[in-house]
């Protein structure tokens, strides 16, 4: 089974790295971006067939490992 | 409308300071102006409990430029050249998140150096870890070690010293001390105190977010099981950011723009405002609407107490925005002005046109409270206490289980992480007993070391006290330099409780004491209380920075031995003091007992030999002697060159435990040519120093004949071999 | 001989470079990143640091400041470019130099002395390394390990592109010596005209016998030489 998982900074946590892409987008011209926050994607391959198992494995990894849950968030994207 | 007493309580204000609150301004304070006090009242701004006690500090020498009081002590280093320094603790945030925690420490010691227009020039840090058996001390060890590289590299300053302990005492509260040092003229400092009258205050760099919202207060409140829900207050440090602001603020110091600047660090835009208003006797006043915000639809109350880093408040001479301005703009910052001077020596917030609070600068500065704290005597036990059989225990086994140990290890795992060479003046990098730093430009430079001593303070805290500033002094005497002065970084638990104030009390008796006899004041610090997780505190842990002047970068000494066939001397009289020592607590698993007590007299008399046989280049190495004794110190002096000893025990009273693992404070081991020997045995004894000739080098082993012989290579692989292990890496 | 040293916003080698310039009399002036044209010059020098913290990939937001294009030109033009560290990163993010430069392997940022064999002394650079071509040198970087496929480091071997290894104090270039997990232990190379270098290793923190050593005084003066 393939489910992805996309890990992204909280709402208020400051993000320097958005904010430098951000800048030179406008500096290239697009100054019609208003934000960007800069995250991270895992894709991942479980071997598990029983959806409810697996969405329970994906969200321990998620919690435990994928994301620092004092600064991030993550969403979980079933296929 | 009056504020619940729960909400009062959550801020951190006790019962008894609400009513002088009240008292002072005359009236119940909004919402607003409780979080105001609730930041500048708590320990961390106002040193409540530490005020009274740290006042009896000595603070002067003939160097001294500037001591407590501004963001960084500053000292004179000749030629019109002035170094800027400090340290600080970043403890709480650390344990919650330990590479933000430790990168924000970093960032804010930075900041506290450039506000006064030093160029930063070294880092070095203190970082204390649970015992590695501890489930959170791996990742909070890597964690912190990589925030700190992570923030103090991307910047580009070396880091040239630091230390490294563990104890089951730090299992729930880790210390992360950051110490910095800068370069600047005499004639080109800068201070926070605001002066005159209608002025434009201006800030500069990062916006303003919702990060570390009551940071300050959670550095003054212990960690309950609610530890994970103080997460949204810790801040993400930004280093690019940093950098921009250091060159931005740098350029602009070039002339006479800036009549006062103040970094934004613990309680953000309060503390700045409220303390440069406060320090040049006037009032200051803020529009709330020109704060550049990050987020929408901030409210004052997040405005003022957010702790959202690189940001600086400047205090700007007539005529001269313009320029500033444009400065801050080539750079990519923030600036913006938000207010002005005045002079009602009032702080006046207004929001959406608003009047939104209107306090007495004096309420929240010199009329907050200052606590004389019950305190315990802590410094009881001077009794010799040694445990059974320890005589059986094999001389090269021991001095084995002690350089495989974690706090004796040899750390290049962890200062690798470091950029040491980035400036290109690093003349001595982490690893030996100072760090040493050339001023750019010139053939003078500074020794730096930090070090700490918290099983000497937690089992007699006077005598701790005076040990870990001999111990700084030490370090940077062996490398050559003369010491000058110190920044301290004090770490205790809840000062609330006697033993706890006690410990505090006696720590400082002794820093001062020995600070006083040696002409080694305290320039700078910072106090860092309620360490402590369910009534289990920290041992007391006093952090010192020192810093040493080193004239002629010629003279700058190394402890590695250097030759074959030279003497090895050791200054100062060995007693065989084992309480405390590695070999007890290491080898034997035995805490208890008094530490070394130091006499000063001997202290300052045999370093100034030390000086004195280094400047008439008389000794080819020199190491100080401390933990471990000295087995370990010849060790560590043979490692690097594989040239090691031949040592014959010096007939005396001393048994071959106590000679060879004591602890006994102010010796030195010395190297000297056979050619140098006449002028150096005329020199100690001419000053009366006690010294004992006990060896030659030799090649690749420690030999101590007839009862050890170790080989450099084996001892070299043990005393690398721990920290590779503990993260699984091949070496 | 006259240099440009280009300054970007989180360069902080910039002066310890220009330090080493003018202690070998070349003749430098520093670069604001957002200039449009270079003042003449013979070298261009894109110094180490943290170009925009590194945000984003290493080099990248660098990689397309005005200045840029000015520098493009000169090295048609056949002038000489040196990229130490983040600046052999620029180079790549450019695509003036080829391959990627990716994580340590260790996942670390690494800073220590390390050992190179200078492989190609045959260029503007290295002239200099002929009678010693093991160095002494420090590194400090996060993402010093240079990737290319099979076609690239095949093509930079054979056409004897490559200018350092790393190796051991006896020259043996191995495993054991490579400290970021670099494909055959390249620590730095030419473009094909060798008008361009790129290096991770610091060349500008090692010309004074006090900070241990001079083994990068020799590439400076190989520099002048040319």
């Amino acid at each position: 089974m393939k489910i992805s998982v996309t890990v992204t900074l909280k709402k208020d946590v400051l993000d320097p790295q958005g904010k430098v892409v951000k800048q030179t987008l406008k500096n290239m011209g697009h100054q019609n971006i208003e934000d960007i926050r800069q995250g991270k994607y895992f894709e991942i391959e479980i071997n598990e067939k029983d959806k409810e198992k697996a969405k329970k494995i994906i969200e321990e990894i998620s919690v435990k490992l994928l994301s620092n849950t004092i600064i991030e968030d993550y969403t979980i994207n079933y296929k | 409308m009056k504020i619940s007493s729960e909400i009062i309580n959550k801020h951190g204000i006790n019962s008894k300071e609400y009513k002088k609150i009240v008292n002072l301004i005359g009236r119940d304070p909004n919402l607003l102006e409780l979080g105001i006090f609730s930041a500048m009242w708590n320990e961390h701004c106002s040193y409540k409990s530490s005020k009274k006690y740290l006042r009896t500090l000595p603070t002067k020498n003939s160097k001294v430029i500037q001591g407590p009081g501004e963001n960084a002590g500053v000292i004179d280093i000749e030629d019109n050249d002035a170094l800027v320094f400090k340290i600080e603790s970043h403890n709480h945030p650390s344990f919650i998140e330990p590479y933000q925690g430790a990168a924000t420490g970093v960032g804010g010691i930075l900041r506290d150096i450039f506000t006064m227009g030093a160029r930063p020039i070294a880092t070095l840090n203190s970082i204390h870890f649970g015992s590695p058996s501890h489930p959170k001390t791996k990742n909070l060890l890597s964690g912190v070690v990589s925030g700190i590289g992570g923030y103090g590299n991307c910047i580009g300053i070396p880091t040239i010293g630091g230390e490294v302990k563990f104890d089951s005492s730090y299992n729930e509260n880790i210390l992360v001390n950051a110490m910095a040092v800068g370069l600047t003229k005499k004639n080109k400092i800068f201070y926070s105190k605001a002066e005159g009258i209608n002025k434009s205050v201006i800030y500069v760099g990062s916006k303003t977010g919702r990060d570390g919202i009551h940071g300050a207060s959670m550095a003054s409140a212990e960690f309950d099981d609610d530890a994970d829900e103080k997460k949204p207050t810790v801040q993400v440090g930004d280093p690019f950011t940093e950098k921009l602001l250091l060159e931005a603020c740098l350029e602009l110091m070039k002339d006479n723009s800036i009549i006062s600047i103040q970094d934004m660090g613990a309680a953000g835009l309060t503390s700045s405002s409220v303390e440069m208003a406060s320090k040049g006797n006037l009032g200051i006043e803020i529009n709330l609407n020109k704060i550049p915000c990050r987020e929408k639809k901030m409210t004052p109350y997040e405005m003022m107490l957010s702790e959202s880093q690189e940001r600086m408040l400047l205090i700007i001479n007539s005529g001269k925005e313009e320029n500033a301005k444009k400065i801050f703009t080539k750079w990519g910052l923030d600036f913006s002005v938000i207010g002005k001077t005045t002079n009602t020596k009032n702080l006046v917030l207004n929001f959406d046109e608003e009047k939104v609070a209107d306090l007495p600068l004096t309420a929240l500065s010199v009329d907050a409270p200052v606590y004389d704290r019950k305190w315990k005597k802590n410094s009881n036990s001077n009794k010799k206490n040694y445990p059974k059989n320890y005589q059986e225990k094999k001389l090269y086994e021991s001095l084995q289980k002690i350089l495989i140990s974690p706090n004796n290890s040899e750390k290049s795992w962890i200062w690798e992480q470091y950029d040491q060479t980035v400036m290109g003046d690093s003349i001595q990098k982490p690893g030996g007993d100072s760090g040493v730093i050339r001023i750019h430009g010139k053939n003078k430079g500074v020794a730096l070391t930090v070090d700490s001593s918290s099983h000497y303070c937690l089992a007699n805290s006077i005598s701790g006290g005076k040990q870990v500033v001999c111990e700084a002094w030490r370090n940077l005497i062996s490398a050559g330099s003369t010491p000058i002065a110190i920044t301290n970084c004090l770490n205790f638990g809840n000062p609330e409780k006697e033993e706890i104030m006690g410990q505090f009390v006696e720590t400082i008796d002794g820093i001062s004491q020995a600070c006083r006899y040696l002409n080694f004041p305290v320039v700078s610090g910072n106090v860092s209380f309620y360490n402590e997780t369910k009534n289990k505190a920290i041992s007391p842990t006093p952090t010192i920075g020192g810093v040493g002047l080193i004239k002629n970068l010629d003279n700058v000494m190394t402890k590695n031995f250097k030759e074959i066939g030279n003497h090895i001397l050791i200054i100062g009289k060995t007693l065989g003091h084992l309480n405390q020592s590695e070999f007890f607590r290491e080898v034997l698993n035995f805490k208890e007992g008094p530490p070394p007590d130091t006499n000063l007299f001997n202290e300052k008399n045999n370093g100034l030999a030390i000086l004195n046989l280094i400047s008439n280049k008389l000794v080819s190495s020199v190491h100080d002697v401390s933990s471990g004794g000295i087995l370990l110190a010849l060790s560590e002096m043979g490692i690097q060159n594989k040239i090691g000893a031949l040592i014959k025990l010096p007939k005396n009273n001393v048994k071959i435990h106590e000679y060879l693992f004591g602890e006994d404070q102010s010796r030195y081991i010395i190297e000297v040519k056979e050619r140098n020997m006449k002028k150096t045995s005329k020199i100690l004894k001419d000053n009366n120093i006690y010294f004992e000739k006990i060896g030659i080098t030799q090649k690749s082993f420690i030999e101590i004949k007839n009862i050890l012989k170790a080989d450099l290579n084996d001892l070299e692989k043990l005393n690398k071999y721990w920290f590779n292990n503990y993260f699984n890496e091949s070496i | 001989m006259k240099s440009s040293v280009i300054v970007f916003p989180g360069s902080n080698c910039d002066r310890d470079v220009a330090v080493a310039l003018e202690k070998f009399k070349i003749k430098n002036e520093m670069v604001w990143h957002d200039e449009v044209a270079l003042p003449k010059c013979d070298l261009v020098v894109l110094p180490g640091g943290f170009s925009y913290g590194d945000y984003l990939r290493t080099g990248c937001i660098a990689s397309k400041s005005r200045i840029i294009n000015s520098i493009v030109e000169h090295a048609k033009k056949g002038g000489l470019i040196l990229g130490i560290c983040n600046g052999f990163q620029i180079l790549i993010e450019t695509g003036l130099l080829p391959g990627t430069l990716l994580r340590n392997k260790k996942l670390k940022f690494i800073s220590k002395n390390i050992f190179l064999k200078v492989i190609n002394t045959d260029n503007n650079f290295c002239t200099n390394y002929k009678n010693k071509n093991i160095i002494e040198l420090p590194i400090a970087h996060n993402e010093g390990n240079f990737f290319g496929n099979n076609n690239l480091i095949n093509k930079l071997e054979d056409n004897n592109l490559i200018a350092f290894k790393y190796c051991d104090n006896k020259g043996k270039i191995e495993k054991e010596s490579n400290p970021n997990g670099s494909s055959n232990n390249i620590a730095g190379i030419l473009n094909n005209n060798k008008n361009i270098l790129g290096m991770m290793p610091h060349p500008e923190r090692l010309i004074d016998p006090l900070l241990s050593g001079e083994d990068g005084s020799l590439l400076f003066t190989s520099l002048l030489k040319s």
